[in-house]
């Protein structure tokens, strides 16, 4: 833990000063969402009881320190902005290995920050075991999760290894195990005056694993399907974000749930038709590469991961009618587009719409627990929780959509499975299998291929 | 009484100052008191629950009347023992639906039971939707869940129905619309005054979902394997509950854990010899009936439910040779055993050793919040969670159990995912399947069907 992150996390009477200044002007101002403006707005309203912890490196101190705080703040963000963006493409360009590991990090990062807050809000950093057990838990989850995972897409890896294979088949039982002994230590560590607070940390650790670890999960599950399924959600939550802001800034009137008092129907609209548009744009430019754009396979001789593969219908080239009504708009008769920018609408649209209740949970979340940033990772942007609250929501829809709608299950991952039937059960299969194609006519009675 | 008008009062008082605190009149208030409207690092805070009403029917008060009040206790709880057990047995008899009813009933029951708990802690009658959230929520998983079981098992009813097939081949899909909806309701009815109340009760609903539903759909899952995998495990589970009481009313001496200082080690040890000696015998006896045994199937021409197989080889007589240790004491050489008594030794083991950590997890629950027992429906017993607290635990157990040692993937389930894949596919499978039959010579290459 960084020094300036635990010193406010112990003292949050620090954001209690901020807050106090601002509240003296109206309750509604109290926002949840964007650090930078309230953090501004105390520093106009007044001086603050205690400064907030300054987080920003001394470099971008000193090249900002002739502007006003406000314009200062500003340029952090912005700075900051950018610098997570090219992070973000760094690490698309080093691959799927690197970026399971950043999703890793950050599922962690995040557990951790909310962890912390209920250690506040309950002051129960003297709870016994209870750091340990709630670290323990994420362990077990995520060991769960990999292994279910990993079993799958390492098959053939898995299988040669002896250890590795008994691991494998065993999976569901050693993890059951593993939870069974953290709870079983939980139940131990009850002390008498303490049960509520430790009833509540057991709780609220197993709410916050509901929500990190299998999201992050879903998200390497998307990654596994192609990259294109990884960042076009994630890059048009984050532009709807950056629009919706920029059209609320610009436009912003009436304002859009009392939640949140800074958005705007403005900015909400704008950044929905916004978003839309970038999502076709980004999906036609990804369209093209494979490496984007095929599933993630593992290749055992190489002993690496490999993005090669013949691109699917999704991601080629096709002619599509424009409707009558658009035509006389575009002045084309038809468009060559890739399915996949169909789909890409109906994620923009998640994104646009669906997305930001993820936002307005963490706001409320925020308010309720009287905390303003869920830490203070990121200068002027606050913790990785907040740059993610509207990513938790996405990362599941493109999962259930990509099972309902793009694929079905795996065909070699059903061979694998039936490779451990019983052998009275393979016939059965087999011949209802048969039978099936048959009615289909894609074999002929007679054929023995 | 006066101590709860005091206690009222100043919460009353609490939350007075705390709107200054929020009117920004007051800086110097006291943090913890923004932080809390219940003083959440002691338990004694907890409001006392109203004095159980005796809910025992008047025919048994009256036929009880003449005996002192502890054997009339007593006796209650005999006989509405007696009463579960002869509606347990019922039950069986009737079949494997009304046991899903039950199942389904006993699952609502619960969640009822724990969710008003919740409402009581938290004075929360008045949180605006919350009890119809609850609800909605309580529908949503369990029609995932039923969605995902009951595909399986009624592939053929299904595949005849064409709404049932979207509806089937969408469900995740729906599913997820149905609580995404119930999420955004959750966000759009956050109240000012009551967010904190309203995050803590969406979170008690997950936590108690995840508990009380997952669960039950396991044991319905058990079920179907076959009825001898639901009802050992109970069975088991409650004989500890009894032989370990009667253990320690006649033997018990060494308290076990401070959270139950009516258990003792000899219960604990003599419940778990005499649990694994009931399970072995009651095993004996049930695996001889195919009505047990065999997997429940849904017979789609007489629409009912039949349980006809071959019994498997657990349940066929092996002989055993005696290991010289036990020879020597019993002085057979050999003995006839079915091969499912040693799992149920696994199973009996477990009911005894771990069940009671479930026990000890809904005591420590109740002392936490301070009431006796979770509710009143059961005179004598108390609630239905009372009853069912050891069971949870058991119920995954056995799934796990029987996943990872007993049967591999479901075949049903492996068709159902066959038939949906693309034709093309169909047909590549179909030819590895072939290859892979008639190589381990389960299927004769000259035989043209």
């Amino acid at each position: 833990l960084g020094d300036a992150y635990s010193s406010t996390a112990r003292h949050p009477e620090l954001f209690g000063g901020n807050r106090s200044c601002s509240e003296s002007e109206s309750e509604n101002k109290l926002d949840g969402e964007t650090a930078s403006d309230s953090e501004s707005k105390s520093e106009f309203g007044g001086s603050p009881a205690v400064p907030t912890s300054d987080d920003t490196p001394e470099v971008l101190n000193r090249a900002l320190s002739n502007l006003s705080s406000r314009w200062k703040n500003w340029w952090v963000r912005g700075i900051l902005t950018l610098a997570m963006i090219t992070f973000f493409f760094i690490i698309i360009y080093l691959g799927p290995m690197v970026l399971m590991t950043i999703v890793m990090c950050v599922q962690i990062k995040c557990f951790h920050e909310i962890i912390t807050i209920g250690y506040n809000v309950y002051h129960s950093y003297d709870l016994p075991w209870f750091r340990t057990l709630s670290w323990y838990f994420l362990l077990c989850v995520n060991y769960f999760f990999y292994g279910e995972t990993v079993t799958d897409y390492f098959f053939t890896l898995v299988q040669r290894e002896e250890p590795l294979r008994i691991l494998s088949k065993y999976h569901r039982f050693i993890s059951f195990a593993l939870y069974l002994t953290g709870f079983c230590m939980f139940v131990l560590s009850l002390v008498k005056k303490h049960y509520r607070l430790q009833f509540y940390m057991f709780g609220w650790t197993h709410v916050t694993l509901l929500i990190v670890v299998t999201q992050s999960h879903l998200i390497i599950h998307n990654l596994f399907e192609g990259m294109i399924w990884f960042i076009v959600p994630i890059s048009c939550v984050i532009c709807n974000d950056i629009m919706a802001y920029m059209f609320g800034f610009f436009f912003g009137r009436t304002p859009l749930i009392k939640l949140s008092p800074k958005k705007t129907w403005e900015g909400f609209i704008g950044g929905f038709f916004a978003t839309v548009l970038f999502g076709l744009l980004l999906s036609y430019v990804m369209s093209g590469y494979r490496c984007f754009t095929c599933p993630v396979e593992f290749n055992n001789d190489t002993n690496s991961f490999t993005v090669d593969c013949e691109p699917s219908e999704l991601f080629q080239l096709q002619e599509y009618n424009i409707p009558l009504v658009l035509q006389s708009v575009v002045g084309w008769k038809t468009v060559r587009m890739y399915p996949f920018q169909i789909h890409s609408i109906a994620l923009s649209t998640f994104a646009s719409l669906i997305g930001p209740f993820g936002g307005f949970f963490a706001s409320g979340f925020k308010r309720a627990f009287k905390i303003k940033d869920f830490a203070n990772t990121i200068p002027g942007h606050g913790g990785i929780m907040d740059r993610f609250d509207c990513q938790y929501l996405m990362a599941t829809f493109v999962n259930v959509y990509i099972a309902s709608f793009i694929r079905g299950p795996n065909p070699s991952k059903l061979i694998q499975q039936f490779l451990t039937l019983r052998p009275d059960q393979q016939l059965h299969i087999f011949n209802t299998l048969k039978a099936h194609l048959v009615d289909k006519g894609m074999l002929g009675s007679l054929e023995d291929a | 009484m006066s101590a709860r008008r005091r206690r009222r009062a100043a919460a009353e008082e609490e939350e007075e100052e705390e709107e200054a605190a929020e009117a920004g009149s007051d800086k110097e208030v006291d943090l913890e008191e923004r932080l809390g409207e219940l003083d959440l690092r002691i338990d004694s805070d907890v409001p006392d629950v109203p004095p159980p009403t005796d809910s025992t029917p008047e025919i048994l008060k009256r036929a009880l009347s003449g005996l002192s009040a502890r054997w009339k206790n007593w006796w209650i709880r005999g006989i509405l023992t007696l009463a579960m057990i002869s509606v347990f047995f019922l039950i069986i008899y009737l079949g494997s639906f009304m046991l899903m009813l039950l199942v389904l009933s006993i699952q609502v029951k619960c969640y009822h039971e724990i969710i008003t708990i919740g409402y009581r802690v938290y004075h929360s009658y008045d949180l605006p939707w919350f009890r119809s959230l609850s609800w909605y929520f309580l529908l949503c998983v369990n029609y995932f869940f039923y969605g995902e079981t009951v595909a399986d098992y009624f592939a053929t009813f299904v595949q005849r129905r064409e709404q049932l097939q979207f509806l089937i081949r969408y469900h995740r899909f729906i599913s997820f619309a149905l609580y995404l909806t119930g999420f955004c309701m959750f966000v759009l009815s956050l109240v000012k005054k009551h967010y904190r109340l309203q995050f803590y009760m969406f979170a008690w609903t997950h936590v108690t979902l995840l508990i009380t539903v997952t669960q039950s759909h396991l044991v319905i899952q058990n079920l179907f394997e076959g009825m001898i995998w639901f009802l050992v495990p109970i069975s088991s589970v409650i004989c500890n509950d009894i032989t370990a009481y009667i253990f320690g009313f006649f033997f018990g001496r060494t308290p076990l854990i401070k959270l139950s200082p009516k258990k003792t080690w000899e219960g604990f040890i003599g419940g778990f010899f005499s649990t694994v000696v009931f399970g072995f015998i009651f095993s004996y006896f049930l695996a001889q009936h195919q009505y047990f045994v065999c997997p429940v199937e849904y017979n789609s021409e007489t629409n009912r439910f039949v349980t006809e197989c071959e019994p498997s080889e657990l349940f066929q007589m092996t002989k055993y040779s005696v290991p010289p240790l036990l020879q020597a004491v019993l002085g057979w050489e050999t003995v006839n055993m079915y091969p499912f008594q040693m799992h149920s030794i696994a199973l009996s083991t477990f009911a005894s050793l771990i069940g009671p950590f479930g026990g000890f997890f809904a005591s420590g629950f109740k002392r936490a919040f301070k009431i006796k027992d979770f509710a009143d429906t059961i005179p004598g017993h108390g609630g239905i969670m009372d009853r069912f607290d050891c069971q949870y635990l058991m119920a995954t157990f056995v799934h796990v159990y029987i996943t990872s040692f007993i049967r591999g993937p479901n075949p049903s389930k492996l068709l159902k995912q066959l038939l949906i894949l693309q034709p093309e596919q169909q047909l590549s499978v179909y030819k590895t399947l072939k290859s892979h039959l008639i190589e381990k010579g389960i299927l004769q290459p000259s035989l043209r069907v």
